[in-house]
């Protein structure tokens, strides 16, 4: 990130209730999936190892098989990367750049602020998997194209909300100190309202990938996202689609992949310890 | 109705304009970066390099693109929208049976949740910390996180799979009598449904909450009035604007639900139509759509702004 950390000293290590915990070891969990999974998977997730296709859940096969016959444990390994890491990416390109803007809106004020407002917030009014699908169709689907539409996706958002935070720490005391001390705009970011805004923006950004998990795999379940051979979760659910009416494993599993990464995010942020939450008040 | 709220009211309107200018350049231009020459495309790989040209001519593709983007604009403004580039129709005709089925669905789901949710959004405000809220609360929390084709394939597990009730995944093609037409709309509303009450529930039930935390609840409460009274005589009349504001936003969810559950379960409407033409690279058609989507979803956030100035005073400043 292009943002300067506060490098005032600060304890670490917080006390997470018990929901927290949980929600947070499944985050992990699905981060060190996405670093190793491929080295884990039982099989080659691109090879066809059963005879059969839906295969049920079994000792040799844990998860079932696709619709070609490949293991689908294997495959959801391998997909973690995709899912994780795309999702990832781009929520740290759209937060940065929202929270960079909002705050030099507020800082700066003025016209730039109006005219960067009323931009992001036209963009906003483009319902995001409609933006996402006409994007992503036109310049073809690639992961670097996919991060860059999920980004600007959801940058506005996150404009919005820095700029928010940002307009109420503008107006105290100590930043206007610091105006008088005849500080320029980048240090105003980032010595005075940043470490400020910093705890809920945290916040934001996971609610933010929780969405960005799930407009990316609408994406891919559209046929629009990660492209074959290899696959993200959404574009293993789109793949093995018609195993639904024998309520085949190979639809589930994927489907419940994605929905335990963005239920203990979204329990995550609902029980960060309040001294992490709490900062803008 | 003093002017300030009027003119209040007229500047959100003139911002709406403003967007739908900007939204519209963005849909023109997403759309131009479709890649291929559309001329070639439609000739085919036999076509000569004069016929090309002589299409490319025809249909103005040689002109600026903000030419042509003012065109375009022109024509919608006249509610001419074109020709679709893949079967010559008039895209008006293509829409038009398209669109009526996408709205039958809306509005038969809008029926279906809002009162479903709005019932539920008030009883957990009301016995908040209880039990019910907190199982009313997970299970909202676990819809909004998860994605809707999930909860389609869910509903599809639950009322085709195991119960036998619906049918599966077809649009059934020989709708005959009533109960044809309720099984054939169920599964698409039963999954749109859940997923914009789930946001229609932590809405309402947040707005509620707000109104209770007031000294008037409290003074209330003072009083010895029972929790159902308080809730229902205090704190729901003062929270109606935002409540209004929860249901059109979730409503707008509905714009990119259908997109999901149109495709997945085969359903005839514009959602499905334009996810066929991007499929098909008919720009025509994808622009219509997509502004067709954009316009509705800015109403609905639009009508929810206003409310919310309406409602709140303080908003009026």
């Amino acid at each position: 990130m292009a943002i300067t950390f506060p490098t005032t000293p600060r304890r670490i290590g917080y006390r997470f209730n018990a929901v927290g915990a949980v929600a947070l070891a499944v985050i992990l969990f699905w981060a060190v999936i996405a670093l190793v999974g491929p080295w884990l998977t039982p099989y080659p997730p691109g090879e066809i190892v059963d005879f059969d296709y839906f295969g049920p859940m079994s000792a040799q096969f844990w998860l079932g098989t696709d619709y070609l016959g490949r293991d689908i444990l294997s495959r959801i390994l391998a997909g973690a990367r995709y899912t994780v890491g795309i999702s990832l990416a781009a929520v740290i390109i759209a937060v940065t750049a929202g929270v960079v803007l909002g705050m030099t809106a507020a800082v700066i004020g003025g016209w730039l602020d109006t005219v960067l407002s009323r931009l992001l917030d036209a963009l906003n009014s483009i319902p995001s998997k409609l933006f996402g699908l006409v994007v992503v169709a036109g310049l073809g689907s690639s992961i670097p194209v996919l991060i860059g539409t999920l980004a600007v996706i959801y940058t506005p958002g996150a404009y919005r909300f820095a700029r928010a935070l940002a307009v109420n720490v503008n107006t105290m005391d100590f930043v206007a100190v610091a105006r008088a001390r005849g500080e320029g705009t980048p240090y105003l970011i980032g010595q005075e309202l940043l470490p400020n805004i910093l705890g809920p923006v945290l916040a934001d950004l996971g609610l933010r990938f929780v969405f960005i998990v799930l407009l990316l795999s609408g994406l891919s379940f559209l046929g629009l996202g990660v492209q074959p051979p290899n696959a993200d979760w959404g574009s293993l659910v789109r793949e093995n689609i018609g195993g639904l009416p024998f309520g085949a494993p190979a639809v589930l599993m994927p489907s419940l992949a994605i929905a335990s990464l963005t239920i203990s995010v979204n329990l995550l942020i609902d029980n960060l310890p309040t001294k992490i939450r709490d900062r803008s008040a | 109705m003093d002017r300030q709220v009027v003119s209040l009211v007229l500047g959100r309107l003139g911002l709406a304009l403003i967007t739908i200018l900007i939204v519209s350049f963005v849909v023109f231009a997403a759309t131009e970066m479709l890649p291929g020459d559309v001329a070639q495309i439609l000739l085919g790989q036999a076509a000569t390099e004069e016929a090309v040209a002589g299409l490319r001519m025809a249909m103005h593709l040689d002109d600026p693109a903000i030419l042509r983007f003012l065109r375009w604009l022109a024509g919608l403004a006249q509610g001419d929208l074109g020709t679709s580039y893949a079967n010559n129709m008039r895209i008006a005709e293509l829409i038009g049976a398209r669109l009526a089925n996408t709205l039958a669905l809306a509005a038969v789901t809008t029926i279906v949740a809002v009162p479903v949710a709005l019932f539920l959004g008030i009883t957990t405000a009301m016995y908040q910390g209880r039990l019910y809220d907190r199982t009313v609360n997970t299970l909202v929390v676990g819809i909004i996180s998860v994605p809707e084709f999930m909860i389609a394939t869910l509903a599809v597990l639950v009322f085709a799979v195991w119960l036998r009730w619906l049918p599966a995944l077809s649009f059934a093609s020989d709708v005959s009598g009533l109960l044809d037409v309720l099984r054939a709309y169920a599964m698409p509303v039963i999954t749109l449904a859940v997923v914009i009450s789930a946001q229609m529930i932590r809405m309402t039930r947040a707005a509620v909450i707000e109104t209770l935390k007031m000294p008037y609840t409290e003074m209330a409460l003072l009083k010895g009035a029972s929790r159902p009274r308080i809730v229902l005589r205090h704190a729901l009349p003062n929270a109606i604007g935002p409540i209004v504001n929860a249901v059109a936003l979730s409503l707008s969810y509905l714009v990119g639900g259908v997109i999901i559950v149109e495709t997945i379960f085969n359903y005839p409407g514009i959602a499905k139509l334009m996810v066929d033409a991007v499929a098909t690279r008919d720009l025509p058609l994808i622009q219509t759509c997509a502004m067709i989507f954009c316009l509705s979803y800015l109403v609905l956030i639009t009508a929810a702004d206003i409310v919310a100035i309406l409602s709140n005073p303080r908003l009026r400043k």
